[in-house]
């Protein structure tokens, strides 16, 4: 057999003289350049032992569990949330008698940027695209019937996340859960705000401390909890490369490593509740490999940089969702189509937990029917494909591996560069990730535009289709919820409700621990907005430079 | 007859920080010889209209992707009118249902440009709506 160059050279160019390949570039969505064939010499050097190593074995390249799917499959969670907590409520009771295996709370934007939602900024936004939760009273209607020791829930929420995981914590309290038993997910990453999804309130430096305040308070009081899901889905959506996704990601880990230490904490009691959260995105063997580099450069940063202990801390565990800005708004349906095969690569690259989006997502938030065909589509992945039955059955690729190893070197060669602006902070103060992004996003948008790359129904294939039936959220939504909001604060004792916001306002001040006054706050009663307000004006709130 | 290039607002209300749409229109309208201006996020009505209006602009598109667009739409179309700013073109883009777009009509607003646009026909549609209203 010729060795590939000498094929290339001769058998293959001998043959595309004849018959020209069908474009003037390969390369994956993140430019990365894809060559007409991987051999084994592609592989020279490749070590199985150290690169791979076993399932549940450093680097756990091949994934974190010794069983992966053979023993458990990934946790089937479903992102809802819209309009009352009664609304969602029932949403939540449709999607687990449907077969999910955990919840994950979609906020409002009046919630997730820390506002009442009687507030000013809050008009039109109410329960449109997640659910309102104001106070402890909000908190227990949206999780009435649901055991919080036997179902994990994730929250997507950030700026304010101590508070609203205060209030998750007192929910469960009140319901006689032990809180050393109550597992679950709090997004609580702010830098990727900084850098993407822009739903800060204070500046980076408090924002940051507020995370690590967790870092510290979680494994004492609700071990079981990832306190933290460092995350790329909104990093990818915001417009970056696979490679950025990957590399902004874990150097936000990092970062928050670096600042958890620097406060004198051990980093095999955190380390271990440190969670991630990427995109799955259309280009399939690049998602899989980024799943498969993102924990092996984990393991080594922890265990070889940061010097942990704990082979639990070496580990990196992740959710994934598909790629919500790969939906369109033409013809919908095949949306389903997309998500399948997003799906497949987030379970080949070995995910241990999973959204699918339902296929009208560019149009609304989704309908009950939508999001139930989501999930059968995770069920078909599940148990008719196969897939699962052997772990990460893709090793040894020539293609995979040699692009896993790619997709690791350019993400260390990232590092280096966000190292020497001072690291992810200063990076975010200088607008490096706002341009990163900013240009990434620009050329995907010339491709499609000058049609380097085709959209099944955007700009190829386009023909007229039939409208499909989306979910409203009505306006009752805001009476409901402004009225509960006003019986709670009538009802609630006002001295409590003063004397937790003193104590916020102190820890805040002084600079300790904010997670007991949170608590406190959650379990007087007090509003999200007013737990904000006093945190803004303690930390001032954070405008960013407007970039183009 | 006004040759001065097309002056554009864009804009994002509210409390939605998805930025991606916007911005990427705004250096589509500008690599296409107009002057852009990006208010950058949460703005309210009266922030976005008196910007408008400051800048002498000619369109002003609104970038919505949290389900609240039909609030700022008739916010905003309002308060033009009620500056005296009506020839301002008024067009968006977001997360908006087709159910949605009679009543956007007749409020007054221009193209709505939902996920899979073309920039290409965000820049013609701009181009071809000034020049038709600064002929009209």
């Amino acid at each position: 057999m010729k060795p590939k160059n000498q094929w290339l050279a001769e058998d293959y160019a001998e043959a595309t003289a004849q018959f020209p390949e069908r474009d003037a570039v390969f390369e994956t969505l993140s430019g990365i350049p894809v060559e007409p064939l991987y051999t084994a010499d592609d592989l020279a050097g490749f070590d199985p032992a150290t690169q791979l190593g076993h399932p549940g074995e450093f680097p756990y390249t091949r994934g974190v569990q010794s069983t992966m799917y053979r023993g458990r499959l990934w946790t089937m969670r479903m992102f809802a949330g819209f309009g009352t907590a009664e609304q969602t409520n029932e949403r939540f009771h449709k999607l687990l008698a449907a077969g999910q295996t955990g919840l994950s709370t979609a906020f409002d934007l009046p919630t997730l940027m820390g506002y009442d939602s009687d507030h000013p900024m809050s008009q039109g936004e109410v329960g449109k695209c997640g659910v309102a939760v104001a106070s402890l009273a909000d908190m227990e209607v949206l999780f009435e019937g649901i055991d919080p020791e036997k179902i994990t829930t994730s929250m997507t929420i950030n700026s304010p996340a101590n508070a609203i995981w205060a209030m998750y914590l007192a929910m469960a309290e009140r319901k006689g859960a032990d809180l050393k038993k109550v597992g679950g997910t709090l997004q609580n990453d702010i830098l990727k705000e900084f850098i993407a999804q822009k739903e800060y309130i204070y500046p980076p430096a408090p924002s940051v401390k507020l995370v690590i305040d967790t870092f510290e308070w979680g494994p004492q009081v609700a071990p079981r909890f990832n306190f933290i899901s460092v995350s790329g889905y909104h990093i990818r959506e915001a417009g970056s490369t696979a490679v950025q996704e990957l590399a902004f990601t874990l150097a936000d880990g990092i970062h928050y490593v670096r600042k958890a230490l620097e406060r004198g904490l051990d980093i095999d009691d955190f380390a271990p509740r440190i969670s991630f959260f990427f995109n799955v995105h259309n280009d399939f063997f690049e998602e899989i490999a980024k799943f498969r580099a993102a924990r092996r450069i984990w393991a080594h940063q922890m265990r070889d940089v940061f010097g942990a202990k704990n082979p639990r801390s070496w580990m990196l565990r992740t959710h994934a969702q598909t790629a919500g800005v790969s939906l369109t708004a033409q013809q919908p349906l095949v949306n389903m189509s997309r998500v399948a095969i997003q799906a497949l690569a987030g379970v080949l690259g070995g995910t241990n937990s999973l959204h699918t989006d339902a296929y009208d997502e560019a149009l609304s938030v989704p309908t009950e029917e939508a999001a139930t065909l989501a999930l059968r589509t995770q069920q078909v992945v599940a148990y008719e494909t196969g897939v699962t039955n052997t772990i990460d059955p893709l090793a040894g690729s020539y293609y995979l591996e040699s692009l896993t190893d790619e997709m690791e070197r350019q993400t260390l060669e990232y590092f280096r560069q966000i190292d020497a602006l001072g690291g992810v902070e200063a990076a975010i103060e200088e607008g490096y990730f706002a341009r990163e992004i900013g240009d990434a996003s620009w050329r995907q948008q010339r491709d499609i535009d000058d049609k380097r790359r085709l959209i099944v129904g955007v700009n190829a294939f386009e023909q007229e289709y039939p409208e499909v039936p989306i979910q409203l959220v009505d306006a009752e939504v805001v009476r409901v919820q402004n009225a509960r909001l006003a019986q709670v604060r009538s009802q609630r004792d006002q001295l409590a409700v003063d004397a937790a916001l003193a104590s916020l306002r102190e820890a805040a001040k002084r600079g300790s621990n904010t997670m007991p006054a949170f608590m406190e706050c959650a379990r007087a009663y007090c509003t999200l907005g007013e737990q904000m307000d006093v945190l803004r004006e303690v930390y001032g709130v954070y405008e960013e430079p407007v970039l183009i | 007859m006004n040759d001065r290039p097309i002056r554009v607002l864009i804009a994002k209300p509210g409390l939605d920080g998805h930025d991606r749409g916007a911005k990427v229109i705004a250096r589509a309208l500008r690599d296409a010889g107009m002057e852009v201006v990006y208010t950058g996020l949460r703005q309210t009505s009266d922030m976005i209209v008196n910007a408008a209006i400051q800048e002498d602009v000619d369109a002003v598109g609104l970038s919505v992707l949290s389900g609240a667009h039909m609030h700022y739409f008739r916010e905003i179309s309002a308060a033009l009118g009620l500056r005296q700013a009506s020839d301002i073109l008024l067009f968006g883009g977001g997360i908006v249902p087709d159910q949605d777009l009679e009543e956007l009509e007749q409020l007054g607003v221009g193209r709505i440009f939902t996920p899979g646009s073309s920039t290409n026909d965000v820049v013609d549609y701009v181009r071809t709506a000034i020049a038709g209203r600064r002929h009209a």
